[in-house]
């Protein structure tokens, strides 16, 4: 089971937290610190797996990482999953991300943080991976994407309020 | 109330700030924006505040006055609302909020929603914090949705039902019928969904476990279709056709195959069709091999597959990628107990990531050699293992140490030479070595007598220059104080012999004590060591008393307390100083199991100089009388009772009694006297295995009568028999004493003995006072161990103070009964 993913910047600001496991927001916080910590410290050319740190069970938990230019994305799972079968995921969340934003950047994630959120619940529910499928999970995006526009095309509202 | 600002807007601020005091001034003050913004039951507009609020909770804001507006949010009409407030739900309750269970009806209600994509969001917010309550109040309503043919909700149900299952186990059972064809779809997100529904289940009850395990040839088909289906371009990665829902399936089928012959042959083919035809270029081919590894290792394979899976390992140790080794040492790890050998085989490559720069690499190699030495490879190992602990970051050295000492002790070639390994952790890591290793190496050093002097003469040059180390210090001053006599007299076999006088050696110890860098168990040491000198040495003793005094007045409370007793030595017992400074003996050799159990053997860091208790040699220890008890108390599965049915008192109960009794006597001959109707019932013996395991029913069933075996003087003791089941050669006899008289006997003591083919053990004795007029007893219970089945004779002998005189008796006993020995 995945426990947490998170994005953040190479200076460890945070764009995307997702925990499937219940903390405190203190804890998230501190976790996402130690995260950047134990990750930032790492060379270009080591492996992608390391054990997790004190807040999120030691050695149970292993952290998964990627480094795409400014981003790391990192999935913190137990003992149940592949670790090169996330290694892969990571590369899939990513390219979805590349096809719903078009050539995806830094900003994008930044300023549509729900949207990311959006994607990433396609995709994995609960800790449990729930499809892989790119192509799939754009259709499904774009389909309730136009069922909100749809919403907003009662005249006296503009089509980016929510946002 | 202007209309509030867009979460763009928001961010767009926050990034304009440079300080941190500035970022959280914006923030405060969007905040209480909001916070108005909510009050006024702001319909329109509460999306967009809740947008911006889950923002700030993620930089790490405190937002929980927005999670009642997440419910609003969701009980709202529009899809936008609701997404926003599921999100918010998911982002910002969990089920340590009260406020979450208000969410149970809108999820209920969603779940029967119109839109997919409603139903959808329902489900993955109950799939991800659903509390137990939520969980069994909505199990219903997803079992439903698992049942639809509509795949999109199908897959999310199947995860959800997976959550739902981890919350409440209970509720496995009603997911059961709905995942009879959830294999036959299609689609592959359900397929990978229903695959991890399948083997949380299977994980959580062993009956579902052994109830899927017909699935096995459904799963090797679609794993087949997989890859032999050529290219696929929606499932496609990397070339290879949908490698998660191969990987999931690999998964399940090891859960399935394990320790089942049947599951196992069926997969051989499928398993070795993978091994070989998945390419390796790209990692995600090297995921699936990896998972096929580990399926081979778990489930019971042919050895052929089993050297095939240990080769791809092989194969991976020697991947430039470092992920693939990573997991390659991993695996190997997990299947080195069961398949040594084979992993035997590449142990020099993984000798070679020991010296690798990446630190997860560097420890699973580490666990991994440890794992590897053995007594053929030690010397080697050792060197390379010494070498990384020279060079390896300060985290693995106390790791790394302990292993070095645990393997050293296993497999040591020799002597010297697991003494010279020690010393050299003992330099090199020296402050890293556990507390708890030095009991345990002055233990191995007592124990190698002829090494003494080679030994405290190597400590001796090591501390020389450098005290810093407190576990070699401590080491060091023990074995100084000890064997300082050796030392002085240079005599040295196996190294050139120094020369060093009896003022050198004081002059380092007294370091020891004076230096900070000592902590106060060194100090002890030291202090001790110093103490033992003064027996052997002979023209410091003067100066090893001056020290003695002075630490009479330490701060130090425990050195403070030895000094004056050492004090106290020295003046007024001087006389017992020498024996009780003498050379410590052998001390015995306690098997240690791990780094965790020395701890066990010599905790005392002072070694005590009292001679050690011996063993109580009186009354028998009583661990054997428990294992004998244990065997008659212990679970039968034959009951049958040795004693033959001949002289079967017919009083010894009502019908019941008999016809038990009968059956009982199921190996006895078919003379039994009365009729048994009964015996008509399937196995009986298992209808009384429980009844027949206490001793008590094997007193009345077979009834052996009690026998009075002295009576004498008012005192009088009775024999009451019983027999064991277990083992049909020992017999229990419990001793009964009472007195007749008006005056209590004290002092009791009851003696037997018996001829030499039997053997005897007394268990101690209820009281040893019997009171008068026989208003009480003393019991004793006697076991005897009767293998040629001779006659049982005894003679007792009875010591006791009656009227203010002691009194003395012997006594044969010759009248036990037939069934008590037979």
């Amino acid at each position: 089971m995945i426990k947490a993913i998170l994005i953040f910047s190479n200076q460890g600001k945070p764009w995307l937290s997702k925990f499937y496991q219940p903390y405190s927001e203190d804890t998230q916080q501190q976790i996402i610190g130690e995260t950047f910590h134990l990750v930032s410290k790492r060379d270009e050319n080591v492996c992608n797996f390391l054990e997790g740190g004190l807040l999120i069970g030691r050695s149970d938990n292993k952290l998964i990482y990627r480094h795409y230019a400014t981003l790391y994305f990192v999935f913190y799972v137990d003992s149940s999953e592949s670790e090169l079968g996330i290694f892969d995921l990571i590369q899939v969340f990513v390219e979805t991300l590349d096809k719903c934003f078009e050539n995806v950047c830094e900003l994008d994630l930044i300023f549509h943080v729900d949207k990311v959120h959006n994607i990433l619940v396609e995709m994995v529910m609960g800790g449990m991976v729930l499809e892989t499928n790119m192509n799939e999970i754009v259709t499904q995006i774009d389909t309730q994407n136009k069922l909100e526009k749809s919403e907003y095309l009662i005249p006296h509202f503009d089509n980016h309020d929510r946002e | 109330m202007p209309a509030p600002i867009r979460l763009r807007e928001l961010i767009r601020t926050i990034r304009t700030a440079r300080t941190q005091a500035e970022e959280r001034e914006m923030i405060q003050k969007e905040c209480a924006a909001i916070r108005s913004s909510f009050r006024e039951e702001d319909n329109t507009y509460r999306c967009r505040n809740v947008a911006k609020l889950l923002y700030m909770h993620m930089l790490g804001y405190p937002a929980h006055f927005g999670q009642l507006e997440c419910l609003k949010l969701i009980a709202s009409q529009k899809f936008t609302d609701k997404r926003i407030g599921y999100l918010g739900a998911m982002l910002l309750l969990d089920e340590r909020q009260d406020v979450h269970l208000l969410m149970t009806n809108c999820i209920k209600n969603d779940l029967n929603h119109s839109t997919q994509f409603v139903q959808g969001l329902a489900l993955c917010t109950l799939g991800c914090m659903g509390s137990s309550e939520m969980c069994r109040d909505l199990a219903g309503e997803v079992e439903k949705l698992l049942k639809t043919s509509n795949s999109y909700l199908r897959k999310k149900a199947a995860l959800c039902a997976v959550h739902v299952i981890r919350k409440v186990p209970e509720l496995m059972e009603m997911f059961l019928p709905a995942t009879k064809n959830l294999l036959n779809e299609k689609n592959h997100g359900v397929l990978h969904t229903s695959v991890v529904l399948l083997t949380e289940m299977c994980e959580r009850s062993p009956d579902m476990l052994a109830h899927f395990r017909k699935l096995v040839p459904q799963l090797v088909r679609i794993l087949k279709n997989l890859i032999m289906s050529g290219y696929s371009p929606e499932h496609d990665v990397s070339g290879i056709s949908d490698p998660f829902l191969q990987v999931r399936i690999l998964r399940l089928l090891r859960i399935l195959g394990r320790n089942d012959d049947d599951s196992s042959e069926a997969m051989n083919d499928i398993l070795a069709q993978v091994a070989t035809n998945t390419e390796t270029s790209k990692n995600v081919g090297n995921a699936i091999l990896y998972e096929t590894v580990l399926t081979i290792m778990d489930i019971k394979s042919e050895s052929g597959l089993r050297v095939l899976a240990i080769n791809i390992l092989g194969r991976f140790l020697l991947n430039n990628d470092k992920n693939i080794r990573y997991v390659a040492l991993t695996s190997l790890l997990k299947t080195v107990q069961t398949d040594h050998n084979a992993v035997q085989r590449h142990r020099s490559t993984i000798v070679d990531c020991l010296k690798d720069l990446d630190v997860s690499i560097k420890r699973r190699a580490m666990e991994l050699s440890f794992a590897l030495v053995n007594g053929n490879n030690i010397r080697g190992m050792m060197k390379e293992l010494l070498y990384f602990l020279d060079s390896c970051e300060p985290e693995f050295k106390a790791d790394c140490a302990s292993g070095i000492f645990l393997a050293a002790e296993k497999y040591a070639p020799s002597k010297r030479w697991h003494i010279d390994t020690i010393m050299r952790v003992l330099t090199t890591a020296g402050s890293y070595v556990r507390d708890d290793a030095v009991p345990n190496l002055i233990q191995l050093i007592t124990n190698s007598v002829e090494m003494h002097a080679y030994t405290v003469q190597r400590l001796y040059k090591a501390i020389l220059g450098d005290y810093s180390q407190q576990p070699l210090v401590q080491v060091a001053a023990w074995c100084i104080g000890e064997y300082g006599d050796l030392l002085v007299s240079g005599q040295c076999e196996e190294e050139e012999p120094i020369q060093v006088t009896e003022d050198e050696v004081l002059d380092i110890l007294e370091s020891v004590l004076i230096s900070n860098m000592s902590t106060s168990v060194t100090r002890g040491y030291a202090l001790t060591a110093i103490m033992k000198l003064s027996t052997r040495f002979t023209c410091t003793v003067n100066r090893i008393k001056k020290v003695v005094s002075i630490y009479g007045s330490s701060i130090d409370v425990e050195l403070q307390q030895r000094a004056v007793e050492y004090n106290a030595l020295f003046k007024k017992y001087d006389h017992m100083r020498s024996a009780l400074l003498e050379r410590m003996p052998v001390m015995e050799k306690v098997t240690t199991n791990g780094p965790t159990e020395i701890v066990q053997t010599n905790g005392e860091t002072e070694p005590a100089p009292l001679e050690t208790k011996p063993p109580p040699s009186g009354p028998q220890p009583t661990s054997q009388a428990n294992d004998l008890l244990d065997l008659l108390g212990g679970n039968d599965i034959t009951p049958v009772i040795p004693t033959a049915p001949t002289s079967k008192p017919a009083s010894a109960g009502g019908e019941l009694l008999d016809l038990l009794g009968d059956i009982n006597l199921t190996g006895a001959p078919a003379t039994a006297p009365t009729p048994a109707p009964v015996p008509q019932i399937s196995q009986p013996s298992f209808l009384l295995d429980g009844l027949s395991s206490q001793p008590l029913f094997n007193d009345i069933a077979s009834g052996i009568p009690s026998i009075t075996a002295y009576s004498k003087n008012g005192l009088k003791i009775e024999f009451t028999f019983e027999r064991s089941n277990t083992n049909p050669s020992v017999t229990v006899i419990t001793i009964q004493a009472s007195n007749s008289t008006e005056l209590d006997m004290t002092d009791f003591v009851f003696q037997a003995a018996v001829p030499k083919t039997f053997q005897l053990q007394l268990l101690s004795p209820s009281s040893s006072i019997v009171p008068a007029f026989n208003t009480g007893t003393i019991t004793q219970v006697i076991k005897v161990l009767n293998p040629q089945k001779q006659q049982l004779r005894m003679r007792i002998k009875l010591t006791y103070n009656h009227k203010g005189s002691a009194m003395q008796d012997l006594a044969e006993v010759n009248n036990f009964p037939p069934q008590s020995w037979q």
